[in-house]
C-alpha cells in the first residue's frame, strides 16, 4: 500500500489502541507533482476526489493527479449541510440521483472508511391542499422511477417529529409530508478523506496547494497540460471539477462562457444539544429551510442562496434572519438554542438548476459543474460518471442527459420551472 | 449586507431590492439566429471582480437600476437607472445641483 495507512478494521483499532496509536501513518501521501499524467483532475472537492478514485478502481487508470489550490475539502465539499435525497422529478435527474443513493449504500465498505452515511430519512413538509397535490405528484413520480417515497398525513408526521409546530395557531399548519426513508446524511469530511485515501492507495497523486492558473495546448488546440503555481504539468486529458469556480476555469481553458453563475449559500450549526431530531426535515415553498442533527449534537441547517452573483465565501445578515425565522417557525423548541457558527460556500448555479458532466469544445478538456446547492448527495454518482466519461469518451448511462448541449437544444432540465435565471433554482 | 445607493431614495439595504442578474446581456433581435438567442439567454461571463448587474428597488421607488458591484469585495461603485432616458435625467439633475467651481 502506497500510503502506509493500511486497512482500517476493528482488530487494527484494538491493536493500535494497545500500542499507543503510533502505527497509523498518513492517510495519503503529499507527493511532488510528476512531469505529467494520463489524467489531471482540477479541484480536490468531493467530485474531483471521487472521480480520481473511480478512474483508478473501475478503469485501471492510476497515472492520475488531483490538483487542489487549497486543501482537499476546503471548498463546498467541507461546507455543505450533508443532506442526501433523491426527490427529483425530471428525466435526466431521476435516474442519476437514484443511482447515487445506491452507491452511497455501499460506500463505507468500498472505501474501507466510515463515511457515516445515515439513512435517517427525509421529511419534506407541506402546508396546504395545493401543496399536498404537488407533494402527491412528486411522491408518485419518485415511486415510478424506483425511488422510495411515502405520502404522510399530519398525524403520521406528528408521530415522527412531535416537536414540529403542531399548534393550532401555527402560521403554516402542517398538513403532511413526503417521506423518503432511504435519504439521510453523511459526514462530509469523511467522504473527502475516504475517497482521497482510497485513491492515493491505488497510486493517484493528490497535490494540495497547487492552483491551476492556465492551460497548455498543442497547435491543433488540444489540451496538453496545465500551468500551476507549482509549475507546468502535462496531461492527456484534464477534468475540471471546481464547483464555484467553473466559469473561471472554463474561460481559462478556452472553453468560453458557461450557462453558470457563482452564488453563495450559507450553512449554520448550533451549539451541541441532546438528541432532538432523528431525520432530515425540509420546509419549502413559502420559505426555504432544512435541518438535521449531527452526531456531535449540533443542529445543522440552512435556507436559500443569497441571490446575487458572488465569489465571496461569506454570507450576509438578511439570510441569517430569514433562516432563524424559519427555524423558530418550523421547530419552536429551537428558539433558545445558540448559533455556534455559520459560513458560506460558492455554488456553481446552472441556468436550469441541473448539473453538467460533459466534454467541451476544447479537445481533452472535460467538465463537471453546475451542482448548485445539491452536489454533495451526487458525489459518488458524479465520480462514477465523470470517470466513465474521462476514460471511455462516452457518457455513463445515468448521466446521458447532463450535457452542455441541452441548452442549445432547448431541452433544459428545470425542476423548478424557474427559467434561465441561475439564482432562482 | 449590501447597501445600494438608489439615485432616487438614497442608500438602502439590499433586502429592499430584487435581483435581476447580469446587465451586460444584449438581447438579440427577434429574428436573430437560435445560436444568438441561446448565447444571450443561457451563457454568462460570471466574472470574479467587477460586475454590471440589474436590481429593482421593489420595496422602494420600484425602479430598475444598473449597479456596478465587485463580486469578491461586494463593494458598489455606482448605481444608475436602467432606463437610459432616466439615467440622463439623473445625471443632468446632479450636475445642476453641484455648485460649479
Ligand atoms: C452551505 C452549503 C450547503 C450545502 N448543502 C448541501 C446539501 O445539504 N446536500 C447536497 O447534496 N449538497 C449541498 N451543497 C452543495 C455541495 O456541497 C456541492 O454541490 C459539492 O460539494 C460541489 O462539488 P465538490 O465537492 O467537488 O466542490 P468543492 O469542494 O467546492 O471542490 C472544488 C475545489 O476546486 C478547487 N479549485 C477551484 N479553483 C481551482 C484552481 N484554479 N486550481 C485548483 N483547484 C481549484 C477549490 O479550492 C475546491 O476545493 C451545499 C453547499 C454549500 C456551500
Ligand atoms: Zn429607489
Amino acid at each position: 500500500m502506497a500510503a502506509g495507512a493500511g486497512r482500517y478494521s476493528a482488530v487494527r483499532l484494538l491493536k493500535e489502541g494497545l500500542l499507543g496509536n503510533r502505527g497509523w501513518g498518513r492517510a495519503w501521501r503529499d507527493p511532488v507533482p510528476r512531469k505529467g499524467y494520463d489524467v489531471i483532475i482540477v479541484g480536490g472537492g468531493g467530485h474531483g476526489l471521487a472521480t480520481a478514485y473511480y478512474l483508478a478502481k473501475e478503469h485501471r487508470m492510476r497515472n492520475v493527479a488531483v490538483l487542489e489550490k487549497g486543501w482537499i475539502g476546503g471548498g463546498n465539499a467541507g461546507r455543505n449541510t450533508t443532506i442526501i435525497r433523491a426527490n427529483y422529478m425530471l428525466p435526466g435527474n431521476t435516474d442519476f440521483y437514484r443511482y447515487s443513493i445506491d452507491v452511497w449504500e455501499t460506500l463505507s465498505k468500498d472505501l474501507n472508511f466510515n463515511v457515516m452515511f445515515s439513512q435517517r430519512g427525509h421529511l419534506a413538509l407541506f402546508h396546504s391542499p395545493a401543496e399536498r397535490d404537488a407533494a402527491a405528484r412528486r411522491a408518485n413520480i419518485m415511486r415510478l422511477n424506483g425511488v422510495d417515497a411515502e405520502l404522510l398525513d399530519r398525524e403520521a408526521v406528528r408521530e415522527k417529529v412531535p416537536h414540529l409546530d403542531f399548534s393550532d395557531d401555527a402560521r403554516f399548519r402542517i398538513e403532511g409530508a413526503v417521506w423518503q426513508p432511504r435519504a439521510g446524511t453523511a459526514r462530509h469530511d469523511a467522504v473527502n478523506w475516504g475517497y482521497a485515501r482510497a485513491a492515493d492507495e491505488m497510486g493517484v497523486d493528490i497535490i494540495q496547494n497547487c492552483e491551476v492558473v492556465g492551460f497548455l495546448n498543442d497547435a491543433a488546440g488540444r489540451v496538453t497540460g496545465v500551468r500551476t503555481t507549482r509549475g507546468d504539468i502535462l496531461a492527456e486529458k484534464v477534468g475540471v471539477a471546481v464547483a464555484g469556480h467553473s466559469s473561471r476555469l472554463a474561460q481559462m481553458a478556452g472553453v468560453g462562457r458557461l450557462p453558470i453563475e457563482a452564488h453563495k449559500l450559507q450553512a449554520f450549526v448550533s451549539e451541541p444539544i441532546k438528541p432532538h431530531l432523528d431525520c432530515v426535515v425540509a420546509f419549502a415553498g413559502i420559505g426555504h429551510f432544512y435541518i438535521s442533527q449531527s452526531d456531535k449534537g449540533g443542529m445543522v441547517f440552512g435556507g436559500d442562496i443569497e441571490m446575487y452573483n458572488s465569489y465571496a465565501q461569506r454570507g450576509a445578515l438578511p439570510v441569517v434572519e430569514d433562516v432563524a425565522a424559519c427555524a423558530c417557525q418550523v421547530m419552536p423548541s429551537l428558539g433558545r438554542v445558540k448559533l455556534l457558527r455559520h459560513w458560506a460556500g460558492i455554488m456553481d448555479m446552472s441556468m436550469d438548476g441541473s448539473p453538467i458532466i460533459d466534454r467541451t469544445s476544447v479537445p481533452g478538456v472535460y467538465l463537471n459543474a453546475g451542482w448548485c446547492y445539491g452536489g454533495f448527495k451526487a458525489t459518488p454518482a458524479s465520480g462514477v460518471c465523470f470517470a466513465h466519461l474521462l476514460a471511455t469518451d462516452t457518457p455513463h448511462p445515468v448521466a446521458e442527459e447532463l450535457t452542455l448541449g441541452r441548452f442549445e437544444r432547448g431541452s433544459t432540465i428545470d425542476e423548478k420551472g424557474a427559467g434561465a435565471r441561475a439564482w432562482l433554482h | 449586507m449590501l447597501r445600494i445607493p438608489c439615485p432616487y431614495c438614497g442608500p438602502r439595504d439590499h433586502a429592499e431590492f430584487d435581483y435581476g442578474g447580469d446587465a451586460t446581456v444584449v438581447w438579440p433581435a427577434l429574428d436573430d439566429t437560435t445560436e444568438a438567442w441561446v448565447e444571450a439567454l443561457y451563457f454568462r461571463d460570471d466574472p470574479k471582480g467587477p460586475h454590471r448587474e440589474l436590481w429593482r428597488h421593489a420595496r422602494g421607488c420600484r425602479l430598475w437600476l444598473i449597479v456596478e458591484r465587485d463580486t469578491v469585495t461586494h463593494e458598489i461603485s455606482a448605481a444608475h437607472p436602467a432606463h437610459p432616458g432616466m439615467a440622463d435625467e439623473v445625471t443632468a439633475q446632479s450636475q445642476a445641483e453641484t455648485p460649479s467651481a
